[in-house]
C-alpha cells in the first residue's frame, strides 16, 4: 500500500515535469502565437490586442500555472487552426483512439500469449530457425503497409468495408469497431512479433534454472512445470512489456489513424503539427504522456503483485 | 555457443549486400530517370519495361522506388549515427565515471525511453518545423540518443571494474585512452545489434513520418511519402504500393537478420 502510494506520488511528480518541459518547449520555440494566428501582415496594434486577449503578455510562470490548471479543469485552450476550444475538438477523438488502442491490446493479448507459449516449448530444430526468420519479418512490416495491404485486400478486393469511410460509432456501433478491427490488426501484427519473442526468450531463460531441471527430475512433465513453476516467475518481465505496448500502441495509431482515415488524436495531432497549431499539439502531447505514464505505473504496480521481491527492492 | 558464422548472419549479410549494391547503384543509375514522365505508359502495370509498372504521371516506378531507397536508407544511416554516437558518448561518460551526473542522467534517460520514439520524433520535428529533410534527421537522431546511451552504459559500467582495466589504470593510461582503446572493441558486440536495431527503427519511422506528410516531401524522394502517394491510387493502381511497401519491408527484414545474426553470433542467444 505504501509502495502504491509513492508511486502514485512519482507519477504526479513525472507529470508535472512532463508538463513543464512541453509547455516551455513550446513557448521558447514556438515563436509567436499571435503573429501565427494573424499572419505576418497583421498590424503591430492588432498583434497586441491579440496577446492581450489571450494573455500573452504575462509572464511565463503565471501561465504556465493557469494552462496547468485549465488542463485540470478541462480547459486546455483554443485551437488556433480550428478556433475551437481544444477540449471540445480532441473529446470526441480521444474515445475513437481509445477504442483502437484498447481492441489492439486484446488482439495483442489473445493472439501473443498462446503462441509464445506453444514456441517457448518447441525449441531449436530447423522449423525454429525459420519461425524465427517469420517472426523478423512481422517485425519488418510497418503498419502502415500492412494497412494499405488490408485496405485493397479486405476494402477493395473482398468489399467487407469502404476504405476511408468510418463509420460514425453513434449511429453504427458495431460497424465502427468492425472498421476499427482492421485497423488494429495493421497495427497489432509487429507487436505480436515482438511479445511473441520476448515471451519466448523470457521463458527459455527460465527453463534452464535450476530449479526447472530439479522439478522435471522428480517426474514433472515439463508441460506442468512450465503451468506452475515457469509462468508464475516469467511474468512480471512481460507485463512490464506489454505496458511499453499499450504505450507503442497509441503512438502506432498516428500512423493508423491515417492509413485508414480514422478520425482519432493521431489524425488531428498531425493536422495540427502541420498547421503550427501549438495550443492543440501541446494538449494532445501531455495526454499521450499521461498516458505512457499511467500504463508504466499500472505495470509497476501487477508487477510487484505477482512477484513480491519486487516490493522488498524498493520503488525505482 | 559461440560460432563465428550462423545461418541468420549469412542471409542477413548476403541480403544486405545485395540491397545496399542496388540502392548504390540506384545513386548513379536507375533503369529509367525518376522524374522524367512519359506521355504513352500512365499508371501501367507491372512488366519487363517496367519492374514495378509506372505511376500516374508515368513516371518508372522500380527507378523511383531506387531512389527513395537511397535517400531513406541515407537519412536511416545519418540518424544512427547521430544516435549512435551521441549515446556512445553519453552513455560511455556515465557508464566510466559513474557518480551523481551519471544517476541523473539516466534517470531522465528512464523518463524517455518510455516514451515512444515516433511520438518524441514527432515531438521535436513539430518544433523544428515539418517537411524538411535535415529536420527529420536531427529529430530522429536526438530521439535515438538515450536508447543508445542506455546500452552504452550498461557495457562500460560492466567492464568499470574488471581486472584488465584497472591494470591500465595502474600502468597510467589516461581515461581517454582506456575507453577508446580498451573498453570500445570490447562492447561492440553489444553495441553493433543496438546499432542495426537503431538502422530499423530510424527506416520505419522516417517512412512513417513522411508518410503522415510531417516527413521528407518532394522534391526529396522517400518511401514514405511514396506509398501515401500511392494509397490515393490504390483502386487502379495496386502494385505501386506492393512495390514501394515491399521495398521497406526487404530493407528492415535484412538489417534484422543481420543483427540477429550478430547477436547470437556473440553468445547471447535468446
Amino acid at each position: 500500500m505504501k509502495y502504491a502510494l509513492r508511486r502514485v506520488a512519482m507519477l504526479f511528480l513525472t507529470m508535472l515535469l512532463v508538463s513543464l518541459f512541453t509547455f516551455a518547449a513550446f513557448e521558447l520555440i514556438s515563436g509567436d502565437t499571435a503573429t501565427a494566428m494573424l499572419g505576418t501582415e497583421a498590424t503591430p496594434e492588432r498583434l497586441e490586442a491579440l496577446r492581450t486577449e489571450l494573455g500573452l503578455d504575462r509572464p511565463m510562470p503565471v501561465r504556465y500555472g493557469e494552462w496547468l490548471a485549465g488542463f485540470f479543469t478541462g480547459n486546455l485552450g483554443v485551437s488556433t487552426s480550428y478556433h475551437q476550444p481544444v477540449g471540445e475538438l480532441i473529446a470526441p477523438k480521444m474515445r475513437v483512439t481509445l477504442c483502437l488502442s484498447l481492441l489492439t491490446f486484446l488482439l495483442i493479448i489473445a493472439v501473443s500469449i498462446p503462441l509464445g507459449l506453444w514456441s517457448a516449448g518447441r525449441a531449436g530444430g530447423a522449423l525454429d530457425g525459420l519461425g524465427t526468420a517469420f517472426n523478423q519479418l512481422c517485425m519488418a512490416v510497418p503498419p502502415f503497409f500492412t494497412g494499405i495491404l488490408l485496405s485493397w485486400g479486405f476494402g477493395i478486393v473482398l468489399r467487407w468495408f469502404v476504405p476511408g469511410e468510418f463509420p460514425d460509432p453513434a449511429v453504427d456501433f458495431t460497424g465502427a469497431v468492425r472498421y476499427l478491427f482492421f485497423a488494429a490488426v495493421a497495427l497489432a501484427i509487429p507487436r505480436i512479433a515482438m511479445t511473441v519473442r520476448m515471451l519466448r526468450s523470457t521463458i527459455q531463460a527460465e527453463m534452464r534454472k535450476d530449479y526447472v531441471r530439479t522439478a522435471i527430475s522428480r517426474g514433472n512433465d515439463r508441460a506442468a512445470v512450465l503451468r506452475r513453476h515457469v509462468l508464475k516467475n516469467a511474468l512480471p518481465p512481460v507485463v512490464t512489456f506489454l505496458a511499453q505496448t499499450l504505450a507503442e500502441i497509441v503512438a502506432g495509431s498516428i500512423v493508423v489513424e491515417q492509413v485508414f482515415a480514422i478520425p482519432g488524436l493521431g489524425r488531428i495531432l498531425v493536422a495540427s503539427i502541420s498547421n503550427r497549431d501549438y495550443p492543440t499539439v501541446q494538449a494532445i502531447v501531455v495526454i499521450l504522456a499521461f498516458w505512457v505514464v499511467l500504463a508504466g505505473m499500472a505495470a509497476d504496480l501487477i508487477g510487484q503483485r505477482i512477484d513480491p521481491r519486487l516490493r522488498l527492492g524498493g520503488g525505482e | 555457443m559461440r560460432r563465428r558464422w550462423n545461418g541468420y548472419l549469412i542471409a542477413g549479410l548476403v541480403l544486405t549486400a545485395l540491397l545496399a549494391a542496388l540502392i548504390l547503384l540506384g545513386f548513379f543509375w536507375t533503369p529509367y530517370d525518376p522524374a522524367a514522365m512519359s506521355a504513352g505508359a500512365k499508371l501501367e502495370g507491372p512488366s519487363l519495361r517496367h519492374l514495378m509498372g509506372t505511376d500516374q504521371f508515368g513516371r518508372d516506378i522500380f527507378s523511383r522506388v531506387l531512389q527513395g531507397a537511397g535517400s531513406t536508407s541515407l537519412i536511416a544511416l545519418c540518424t544512427v549515427a547521430i544516435g549512435g554516437v551521441g549515446g556512445a558518448a553519453v552513455g560511455a561518460l556515465t557508464g566510466y565515471f559513474g557518480g551523481l551526473a551519471d544517476e541523473a542522467l539516466m534517470r531522465v534517460n528512464d523518463a524517455l525511453t518510455a516514451f515512444p520514439s515516433i511520438l518524441l520524433a514527432l515531438v521535436v520535428i513539430s518544433l523544428l518545423g515539418p517537411g524538411n529533410k535535415y529536420n527529420v534527421i536531427v529529430a530522429l537522431g536526438l530521439v535515438f540518443i538515450p536508447s543508445f546511451a542506455r546500452v552504452t552504459r550498461t557495457a562500460f559500467a560492466s567492464l568499470r571494474d574488471v581486472n584488465y582495466i584497472k591494470s591500465a589504470r595502474l600502468m597510467g593510461a589516461s581515461s581517454g585512452r582506456i575507453m577508446a582503446v580498451h573498453m570500445l572493441p570490447n562492447i561492440l558486440p553489444v553495441l553493433l545489434p543496438a546499432l542495426t536495431i537503431g538502422f530499423n527503427n530510424a527506416v520505419l519511422a522516417e517512412a512513417s513520418m513522411s508518410f503522415l506528410g510531417i516527413g521528407v516531401k518532394p522534391p526529396d524522394a522517400s518511401l514514405g511519402y511514396m506509398l501515401s502517394e500511392a494509397q490515393g491510387l490504390l483502386f487502379g493502381a495496386p502494385w505501386y504500393a506492393a512495390g514501394t511497401g515491399l521495398v521497406i519491408v526487404l530493407l528492415v527484414f535484412s538489417v534484422g537478420l543481420l543483427g540477429e545474426g550478430l547477436r547470437r553470433r556473440d553468445g547471447e542467444v535468446l
